[in-house]
């Protein structure tokens, strides 16, 4: 559900009003839009916002991992209307065990490294993405450093 | 002899299937990560056709040091020190951004003498990278002589820098609620003497390039990528506005009081190497108005914000008052509390989009930053540019590029 303060937002009335399941939440703090979408509608919803409401930018895609709550994993991603000069942020909370998300490089061909530096930091998958692979680390490396339960100090034994 | 034979080309399974995909005609040559011309550690993986590029693959990750996690280690003032590491050539614009980013966070409000420094001292920043940018894109080309002059000017830069912070590149100049020191005695006559002469040096990169017909036959008509391909790739930044495209956040979006600044955003529409030359030496010219703007209209007053709980006490306070004594002591060892909660914080570096994305829950060190860089998205689009060109060529699209592998890899 959309939150009420926040039907005045064109563009998160316009979400809603395409797919008001989609939406869980949503607050604008320090004046910025944020949406929580179910996982399962992120590439529908960016489809939308990006050919219905001019959100042409993909501008980053990154995650926060909220260790030990569950779902564990929020995935974080920062558009940018260049024509309404407005910017809006999308999050999708993922399961801790085996987390997995549907990929957006179907809508922006720029979420491909984004994508694959989550799933390198992060150990998050991205369903029907073109090319995930590790894009930081070694192919061999063990581990997802970002994780709040991967240690920052220490050797390999 | 295979491609594999050869040192320096070790091609991983996939990659050589990939190979024997296209058919006996083309090669795969690894260009990197220690060829001199990607400026750093980039690996390109170009698939030729005699000198044709069928296909390029970028390869990064060669300078990834883990940035992103020190950050949840470290205090936020002790983040500042971070941010000047990543790109390395533009120091102040990372720190401004990451400052603008947890000062929106706590709700600090920064006098009007930081404001402006900070305007003055990024915009020197511009130049400092436009100009690193210029000498070594040039000589990539073949044009040596422009880099001892970029260098000449950059020198003076790097010195006004040192003046104010002590430190020629990892400044950490900027810090949460203002500037780290007061700005120094002299400060405004040296500026000054620099930014008089730098239009005409200018002047003078423009008389060894723009008319120069080994240069135009080198960039013009090279290296061409169209508007959508590039806001669908991620690019951001000149190569955007060499594509005809008016995008700056510092007019769309104004931060740390551009709005009271004077200056145009140059575009031009041809989308090649030529253009995007033209485009930087312009912003040259046009950051060199603002530091001029910034530094004639300097207001007085302090140059931190009042906040106690987050801005160190003066060093004459500390040994004078108790209560400044004790502030000094909880930010030293315990850090300052930020509320809660998260900001994106946009800002225009020299190579385009920075946006710090930092979370906060509550305590003294942030849960998460993540930052947007530039070079990391307009890298995307290197495949999608040099396909279809020569391999000679493939040097002056990526020089045009103006990436900066620490901004990429962090």
């Amino acid at each position: 559900m959309l939150p009420d303060n926040l039907r005045d937002r064109a563009v998160a009335a316009a979400v809603a009003a395409f797919d008001a399941d989609a939406v869980t939440g949503g607050n604008d703090a320090h004046d910025e839009l944020t949406l929580e979408i179910a996982p399962a509608k992120i590439a529908s919803i960016c489809g939308f916002l990006k050919y219905d409401q001019g959100f042409v930018r993909l501008s980053t895609v990154t995650a926060v991992d909220r260790y030990p709550a569950e779902p564990r994993f929020e995935v974080v991603y920062h558009l940018h209307s260049i024509q309404r000069n407005e910017r809006v942020r999308l999050k999708c909370r993922v399961r801790g065990e085996d987390p997995v998300i549907e990929s957006v490089t179907s809508v922006w061909r720029s979420a491909n490294w984004y994508e694959r530096e989550v799933f390198d930091l992060f150990g998050i998958r991205f369903t029907n993405h073109p090319d995930l692979r590790r894009i930081m680390l070694p192919d061999d490396w063990e581990g997802h450093p970002l994780r709040k339960d991967y240690p920052v100090t220490g050797s390999r034994v | 002899m295979s491609d594999s034979d050869l040192p320096g080309t070790v091609l991983t399974p996939a990659e050589e299937g990939a190979q024997a995909a296209s058919g006996p005609r083309s090669m795969v040559l690894n260009m990197g990560p220690q060829h001199p011309s990607t400026h750093g550690v980039l690996r390109l993986l170009l698939e030729l056709d005699g000198e044709m590029v069928v296909s390029c693959r970028p390869d990064i990750g060669y300078l990834h040091t883990g940035i992103e996690k020190e950050f949840e280690v470290k205090h936020y003032q002790q983040g500042v020190t971070l941010t000047d590491r990543v790109d390395y050539l533009a120091p102040l614009s990372m720190n401004l951004g990451y400052c603008l980013a947890v000062e929106k966070l706590l709700g600090l409000e920064i006098p009007g003498q930081a404001q402006w420094m900070r305007v003055m001292l990024t915009e020197l920043t511009r130049l400092n990278s436009h100009l690193v940018w210029l000498g070594t894109h040039a000589m990539d080309v073949g044009a040596m002589s422009v880099f001892l002059y970029c260098f000449r000017e950059r020198e003076d830069i790097l010195r006004i820098f040192e003046m104010f912070s002590g430190q020629r590149m990892m400044t950490s100049y900027f810090r949460i609620g203002g500037l780290a020191l007061e700005p120094p005695r002299g400060w405004h006559p040296r500026v000054k003497k620099f930014i008089d002469v730098f239009p005409s040096r200018v002047d003078e990169y423009e008389d060894l390039l723009t008319n120069n017909r080994i240069w135009i036959g080198r960039t013009r008509g090279i290296g061409v990528i169209s508007l959508e391909d590039m806001l669908d790739l991620g690019v951001t930044g000149p190569m955007l506005r060499a594509a005809g495209l008016k995008i700056d956040t510092r007019k769309d979006a104004p931060y740390t009081s551009y709005e009271k600044f004077d200056f145009e955003v140059p575009t031009r529409t041809e989308s090649d190497v030529f253009a995007r030359y033209q485009v930087r030496v312009e912003e040259m010219r046009q950051s060199a108005r603002i530091v001029t703007q910034a530094m004639e209209g300097m207001p007085a007053g302090p140059w931190k914000a009042d906040a106690p709980h987050v801005v160190l006490p003066d060093r004459e306070k500390m040994k004078t008052q108790m209560e400044a004594l004790i502030y000094h002591f909880k930010i030293v060892t315990e850090g300052f509390r930020v509320p809660e909660g998260e900001v994106y914080q946009v800002i225009e570096s020299p190579r385009g989009e920075l946006g710090f994305y930092v979370v906060s829950d509550g305590t003294a060190k942030p849960y998460r930053v993540h930052m947007r860089t530039p070079s990391f998205g307009n890298l995307q689009a290197t495949g999608r540019m040099v396909e279809g060109s020569l391999i000679a060529d493939v040097i002056a699209s990526i020089g045009s590029m103006d990436f900066v592998l620490g901004d990429t890899d962090r």
